[in-house]
This record gives structure tokens, C-alpha cells and sequence, in this order.
């Protein structure tokens, strides 16, 4: 069974439909890159996913275990976070909420996996540094250790590189594949096509409805790709 | 200055005052945080305005004010909420309307109740002998609440205040604590704006929270910080305002001023010091 199966979902705001008959779904250890223009639909894809939106019609199934709050998340940063005060700890900590349910404080497992996640991303001597102060990577790397923190399966990133240099969004790239490597499902939102078809094994190119489903290799060879990467080349 | 105090302490109409600006400003520091984080600042403002016409309204009409005003502020917090979340109406824009309009209205509601002898002056900057036993009662009673309340989910108001989408996909019920967040918020307002006065009282839910986050870093120290920085400079305030008799909730907001500068100057200080 996939981790997760769409079926003919439609997503709309209000009476404006701006995804219609959208079906793919994702296995456990792909790497999937949602692609497309601006205003295309992956935003509101991901809303979908991560249920914040019903869909019109049809249907997103979970399975393999996953559970709908148990999807390791990574959202765009907004502006009000760049200078807020909290220290990388606090930031990865609050990864582990899902699995406190109503309890109040944090158990010495829920600190244990937030150590590992700052160990796995090299963060460890960064956790007592405020967040404000970190280089737009490490504040990319911290909010990636929060979303392991609160998955064991599933990354769901919303464009992870935008706003980071070449250096920062090669090391991201280099992380996310490393994960990926470890067994985790990545789910990646991207404006960098170059990028995804060089990482990713899975490609869903939107533009209001699915262009193309499939392997990155039967991707490169269609049509729409060399329509897409084409018209970025010429930039 | 101990003999000043005692002697403070011993007019009963202080020692509520004392009591109730205490408690107030505790929670109105620890609300503020998250508040100002989520760029809410001017919700506790607009809320002010609002309890204004409230008050004006039940004076009018001769009913218990904490009993007219909660309700309403209480409903326009929710307002607010929603709207600064989802509306045509942009939040900024939708605070400054409600809160004017609410002045308008608590000033009409004033003018035509002429001859119940209500002092608009009082409502505005505050007045030290409002404070009845009642008060005290409820201050104590929403003080506990407010300090139970943001132990019990203090991580989870991390995680709203820090990234509320994240939060969301996690599970917390992140509009179920906005709410709670803005309730607790608009009783606090309604319980201090009489001692501190309608156009002073977001100043204890601002200033606290934003002179700590000059120096300090962690969310928690931040928090900690602004609940002791409140509770001392309005003990400082009130002090002066017996020393020298000035208007409370003026002086009080006077030396969180000049709290925000000393901890504005340390930080640029410990900054010139690290890039040394």
C-alpha cells in the first residue's frame, strides 16, 4: 500500500477551482518534487496534504502507518520568525508535540529524539544560539530538525531553498538526499527545476492540473519537460 | 522609603490598587508576549477602546460595568481575531475601526447620559480609587487562571506563537488557543483599563515583552523576564505616583519607558563588546 494515494482531487477557494483531477501517490522512500509556475496549485496541494483544506471531490488516503500529524512539515519561513527569540532547542522541541497528546511537558524520549534530530543535522553546538542570530541556512536546518523530530516517515518541504545561497542550498539539498537515503519519504515543493530533476526520483508537474506523473527519467524525455526546463534555460 | 511604603500600604483603596495592578500586569506581560510575537500588539489597544465604550455604556445605563464590559470585550477580542486572520479588511485597518468606533460610541453614550456625573478624565488615564472588593476577587481568580492555563500549554503557545502553520500540521488546535489567548487577554484588559485608563493599558501588554527582547534570546527567559520586569515597574510606578502624586498609569508606563531604554542601551552595549 502507497503512504499516500490521491484520487481525483479537486481543490478549490471558494467557488474558484484552482486544481482539478489531480490522482498520484507516493511510496515509502520516494523523493518527490511537486513542480510548476507560480498560482499553479502547489501551495494549495500542500494544504490539502496536510489537511488544512478539504478537497472538493475525491480523495487523499493515508497508509503504511502514517498518520495525518505525523507528517514531518516544513513551511516557508514568514517574516515575523526572522527575529524572534528562541533558542534552537526551543525551535526543535516543538517538533515533538504531536506525540505529548494532552500532556504538558516534554518526556525524556520527546528530548532524546529532539537531540538526535540536532545531532543528525549537525546542530548540537548550535542549540543554545538564539534563532534570530543563525545564517539563513542554519535556520533552514533548524526548522528541517524540527520536521524530523515529528516524523519518522514522511518530509514534507515547502521550497527549503528559497532565500539561501549556493553554498547553503547545496548542503540542503546534500541533507534532504541524505535523509531521503535513510528511508524517509520526501515531499518537496520547488521552483528549482534544475535541482529537482537532478535529486528527485518522482516528478508532479501542476499547472492547475497535472501535466505529468511519473519517474524523473520518463519526465526529462516528455514533452512538458523540455517545454518547462526550455523555457527556464532561456532566462 | 520603607516607612514611605508601609505607609502606602496602610490606605486600603491602595492596597487593592497595589493588588489588582499587580496581578494585571502579571498576566498582561505573560499575554503580551505572544501577542507582540504575532504582531497582535495593537489588538490589546483596539480592545482598550472597546472596553471604553463598554464602560460608558453600562454607566449610562446604570449597570455593573465588569458585567457589561466583559462580554463585549470578550466578543470584540474574537472579532478581531477573525478578522486579522481572514477578512477583506486587513487587521491594522479593522483594529482602527473598532477602536474608534467604540470611542465614538462610549463618548455619545456619555454626553447623553449628562447629569449622572461620569468623569471621561478618569476613564482615559486611570484612577487609583476605582478598585472595589469585587475587583480584587476576580483579578485573583483570572490571575490563577491565566498563570495555570499558560503552564499547562506553554509549549503549545511556543509553537502557535513561533509557527502556527507547523503547529497546525502537528496536531495542536491552533485556533482553539488564538481564542483562548485573545479571552484571556480582553478580561485582562477590562480588569486593569480602570486603573491604568483606556489609552494606557496596552502599554503593560507591549512594553514587558518588547524591552526583554532587546537583551534576551530564549523564548522562556523572555517570558520570565517580562512577568518580573512588569510586576516591578509597577510596583516602581505606583510608588512615584504616591511620592510625588502623579497620575498612576502614567507613571507606571513612564518607568517601563525608561526600563525599555536601559535594556535598549545594554544590548547595543553587549553588541559593541562581541564584535570587539
Amino acid at each position: 500500500m502507497a503512504l499516500i494515494t490521491c484520487e481525483n482531487i479537486s481543490l478549490a477557494y471558494e467557488n474558484n477551482v484552482v486544481l482539478s483531477d489531480l490522482s498520484f501517490s507516493v511510496h515509502t522512500g520516494d523523493y518527490l518534487c511537486i513542480v510548476g509556475e507560480n498560482g499553479s496549485g502547489k501551495s494549495t496541494l500542500i494544504k490539502a496534504l496536510l489537511s488544512f483544506k478539504r478537497p472538493l471531490c475525491g480523495s487523499i488516503r493515508f497508509g503504511d502507518g502514517l498518520r495525518q500529524n505525523e507528517i514531518g512539515y516544513l513551511p516557508q519561513q514568514t517574516g515575523a520568525q526572522k527575529d524572534f527569540p528562541a533558542s534552537v532547542w526551543e525551535v526543535v522541541q516543538s517538533g515533538c508535540m504531536n506525540q505529548s497528546g494532552f500532556f504538558p511537558f516534554y518526556s525524556a524520549a520527546q528530548r532524546r529524539l529532539a537531540r538526535e534530530s540536532l545531532e543528525k543535522l549537525d546542530l548540537w553546538d548550535l542549540r543554545r544560539r538564539s534563532y534570530r542570530e543563525l545564517s539563513g541556512g542554519q535556520q533552514q536546518r533548524a526548522l528541517l530538525a524540527r520536521a524530523l523530530c515529528a516524523t519518522r516517515k514522511l518530509l514534507l518541504l515547502d521550497e527549503p531553498v528559497a532565500g539561501l545561497d549556493p553554498i547553503a542550498t547545496h548542503e540542503m539539498y546534500r541533507l534532504i538526499q541524505q535523509l531521503n537515503q535513510q528511508g524517509i519519504t520526501v515531499i518537496m515543493v520547488s521552483h528549482d527545476i534544475q535541482s529537482a530533476v537532478q535529486y528527485a526520483s518522482h516528478i508532479l508537474h501542476l499547472h492547475n492540473r497535472p501535466l505529468f506523473f511519473g519517474k524523473t527519467a520518463d519526465y526529462l524525455k516528455s514533452s512538458v519537460a523540455k517545454q518547462f526546463l526550455g523555457g527556464e534555460a532561456h532566462d | 522609603m520603607i516607612d514611605l511604603f508601609l505607609q502606602m500600604l496602610s490606605y486600603p483603596f491602595l492596597n487593592r490598587a497595589i493588588v489588582v495592578g499587580t496581578l494585571v500586569s502579571l498576566c498582561a506581560s505573560l499575554l503580551g508576549v505572544s501577542l507582540v510575537l504575532k504582531r497582535y500588539s495593537m489588538i490589546g489597544d483596539g480592545l482598550s477602546h472597546v472596553g471604553f465604550g463598554a464602560l460608558a455604556i453600562a454607566t449610562a445605563a446604570n449597570a455593573a460595568p465588569l458585567a457589561v464590559a466583559i462580554p463585549i470585550v470578550v466578543a470584540a477580542a474574537f472579532l478581531l481575531l477573525r478578522l486579522s486572520e481572514n477578512s477583506k479588511i486587513k487587521g491594522d485597518a479593522a483594529i482602527a475601526l473598532i477602536s474608534t468606533g467604540a470611542l465614538a460610541i462610549g463618548v455619545m453614550a456619555i454626553s447623553l447620559s449628562n447629569g449622572t456625573n461620569i468623569d471621561v478624565y478618569n476613564y482615559m488615564f486611570g484612577s487609583i480609587l476605582a478598585m472595589s472588593r469585587g475587583d480584587v476577587r476576580l483579578s485573583v481568580v483570572l490571575a490563577a487562571a491565566v498563570l495555570t492555563l499558560y503552564v499547562i500549554f506553554y509549549h503549545k503557545i511556543f509553537a502557535i506563537t513561533f509557527d502556527e502553520n507547523f503547529a497546525r500540521a502537528t496536531g495542536v488546535k491552533a485556533g482553539w488557543y488564538n481564542m483562548l489567548i485573545a479571552l484571556l487577554t480582553a478580561i485582562t484588559i477590562v480588569l486593569g483599563m480602570r486603573l491604568m485608563g483606556t489609552l494606557l493599558i496596552s502599554s503593560l501588554v507591549i512594553f514587558p515583552a518588547l524591552t526583554s527582547m532587546r537583551i534576551l534570546k530564549s523564548f522562556r527567559s523572555v517570558v520570565i523576564c517580562s512577568a518580573v520586569l512588569s510586576v516591578l515597574c509597577f510596583l516602581i510606578g505606583i510608588f512615584f505616583s504616591y511620592i510625588w502624586s502623579t497620575p498612576t498609569g502614567a507613571s507606571i508606563v513612564c518607568v517601563n519607558i525608561a526600563a525599555f531604554f536601559v535594556f535598549w542601551a545594554a544590548s547595543f552595549l553587549l553588541c559593541r563588546q562581541r564584535n570587539r
